[in-house]
């Protein structure tokens, strides 16, 4: 989508010829296990490479009340609490990200979530793309 | 093939100490060690130690006498203090000597700690986005088994407030004034659903335990318990560990539970043996998980347990009886060491205020830490 940020990652967003985000993860060839995120330097004859489902249900969650310390932590110095969880993508993999669409009180494990396109502000305020999980909620549906 | 037995312990109190390294805070606790047990450095013949972030622990040697003895380090980040026992116990058990140390010591700056992506084999993306820390962990695994296994809120309070009574009963403690149930669940929330007093904080401090061979405990005649199992142990498949981007979909076993088969094993005993145990407690709810995961109680058991106060310093099983981590904080290096020489305290009969009554014999310890790695220890009253 024209409208996003260069991604946080070369190798962890994908967005298909209709617009829409996905995860970039690899398939370990010979157990079939699925590997999130990719591996770095993956051998190809190790590792074939993978979309994940783009929706699952909620795992387990918390929400980040304090700045973490940077680094590793990239954002602005202002901050504000976040949500992060894990989601279970269908019977693939689950996977960690931050949480968005809900109030930071509204979220439960077992809710539908959704990948979605997350904003993410450097310090120096240039502007990425990175992921997030929102749940389904009836309208959006 | 020799028993292994611990002889002496000293500790350099847990908690902040301006005036020391965490190099001295170690010296300090080998010296009160041999003090207590009437030994000489030179009676040593070999040691193991190390710390996480606090300096190289064979330095010690220009402190306490250059004797030529064999001093290994050991780095092995969350299980170092776990590792330099493990190491010194392997030691006699295999004959090579008959008196050793093991220590452990630490000092880390105030806050959360602050891990670079690639040294633990992760991209940057994952710490620069704030996901790259271990609260979320601790937070995630309980709220989700506080979800699956009935436990409360208030649960995790009475936990915590355990901690803190028994902290002040021990004078290596570092918090040393009882907290009310209701203070720490109104305190500062951390990372849902834990508060700002049911997270253990990085701390300071050292302890070390002097080990020896049967014949040579014997020959001393000082109190002592047999080191019935040692066992370590990093993640088998499907445990769900800190800085985890993903996991698998089959859940699998933890460290900690195989570390604690294999330590009952080991020691011919099972959990309806252990009269005291001190577990990992980083927060209230690693506490109540590990109840489960060595074996001393079905998942969601622990809340009638805690209710009853089961785990208290007179319940049937004292849990964490110096105030464990919350109490005392997480210096790396030091923790493990401590649980062990809080057993061999109280075995001894030698605890005080906090002195487990009715005779305890068998005291059970389980450090865990990143990556995911458990170490556990069963010692007898000799």
């Amino acid at each position: 989508m024209p409208d996003l940020a260069p991604p946080i990652d070369d190798r962890l967003l994908h967005v298909d010829a209709d617009g829409a985000l996905m995860l970039l993860a690899a398939r370990e060839r010979e157990s079939g296990r699925l590997v999130f995120p990719a591996p770095g330097d993956a051998d190809p004859e190790r590792y074939e490479s993978v979309l994940l489902p783009r929706e699952g249900r909620l795992w387990s969650w918390t929400v980040q009340r304090f700045r973490p310390k940077s680094p590793p932590y990239a954002g602005p110095e202002a901050f504000a609490p976040y949500a992060v969880g894990y989601v279970a993508l269908g019977d693939a993999i689950i996977v960690e990200g931050r949480l968005t669409g809900a109030p930071l009180d509204g979220f439960a494990i077992d809710m539908k979530m959704r990948l979605v396109a997350e904003p993410f502000t450097l310090e120096s305020g240039e502007r990425r793309t990175t992921f997030a999980f929102a749940p389904i909620t009836e309208k959006a549906a | 093939m020799s028993d292994v037995y611990i002889v002496g312990a000293g500790i350099h109190p847990f908690g902040r100490t301006q005036e020391r390294t965490g190099l001295q805070q170690g010296v300090f606790a080998v010296r009160q060690a041999l003090g207590r047990a009437g030994l000489d450095w030179r009676d040593i013949q070999f040691a193991y130690g190390g710390s996480d972030a606090a300096g190289k622990a064979d330095t010690m040697v220009s402190e306490l006498g250059l004797t030529g003895l064999p001093f290994i380090n050991v780095a092995n980040g969350c299980a170092t203090g776990g590792s330099a026992m493990f190491g010194a116990y392997s030691t006699i058990k295999s004959g090579e000597f008959d008196l050793g140390i093991a220590v452990g010591f630490d000092k880390h700056p105030r806050g959360a700690f602050d891990p670079k992506p690639a040294e633990w084999g992760l991209p940057d993306w994952y710490g620069e986005t704030g996901l790259m820390l271990t609260t979320q962990f601790f937070a995630m695994k309980i709220q989700r088994y506080m979800a699956m296994h009935g436990i409360t809120n208030r649960t995790l309070a009475a936990v915590a407030e355990k901690a803190f009574a028994n902290g002040a009963l021990a004078d290596h403690a570092w918090r040393r004034e009882p907290v009310d149930a209701e203070t720490i669940l109104s305190s500062t929330m951390v990372s849902d659903p834990l508060t700002k007093f049911m997270f253990c904080s990085p701390a300071e401090g050292a302890v070390a335990l002097i080990l020896a061979s049967e014949a040579k405990a014997k020959s001393l005649g000082l109190p002592a318990v047999r080191l019935r199992a040692v066992a370590v142990r990093s993640r088998p498949p499907g445990s769900f560990e800190v800085f985890s981007p993903a996991l698998d979909i089959a859940r699998g076993l933890s460290p900690t539970s195989i570390a604690s088969r294999a330590a009952y094993e080991m020691a011919g005993v099972g959990p309806e043996d252990v009269d005291l145990a001190q577990l990992q407690d980083t927060e209230s709810g690693a506490e109540i998980m590990h109840m489960a995961e060595n074996g001393f109680c079905a998942d969601g058991e622990q809340q009638a347990w805690i209710a009853e106060g089961r785990t208290r310093i007179d319940g049937i099983l004292p849990i964490n009886t110096d105030g464990g981590c919350l109490a005392c904080g997480e210096p790396i290096g030091a923790s493990g060491l401590r649980q062990v020489y809080e057993n061999y305290v109280q075995l001894t009969g030698q605890a005080g205020a906090r002195q487990v009554t009715g005779d305890p014999r068998i005291g059970y310890s389980h450090v865990y830490g990143a990556p995911g790695v458990s170490a556990v220890a069963i010692v007898e009253r000799a």
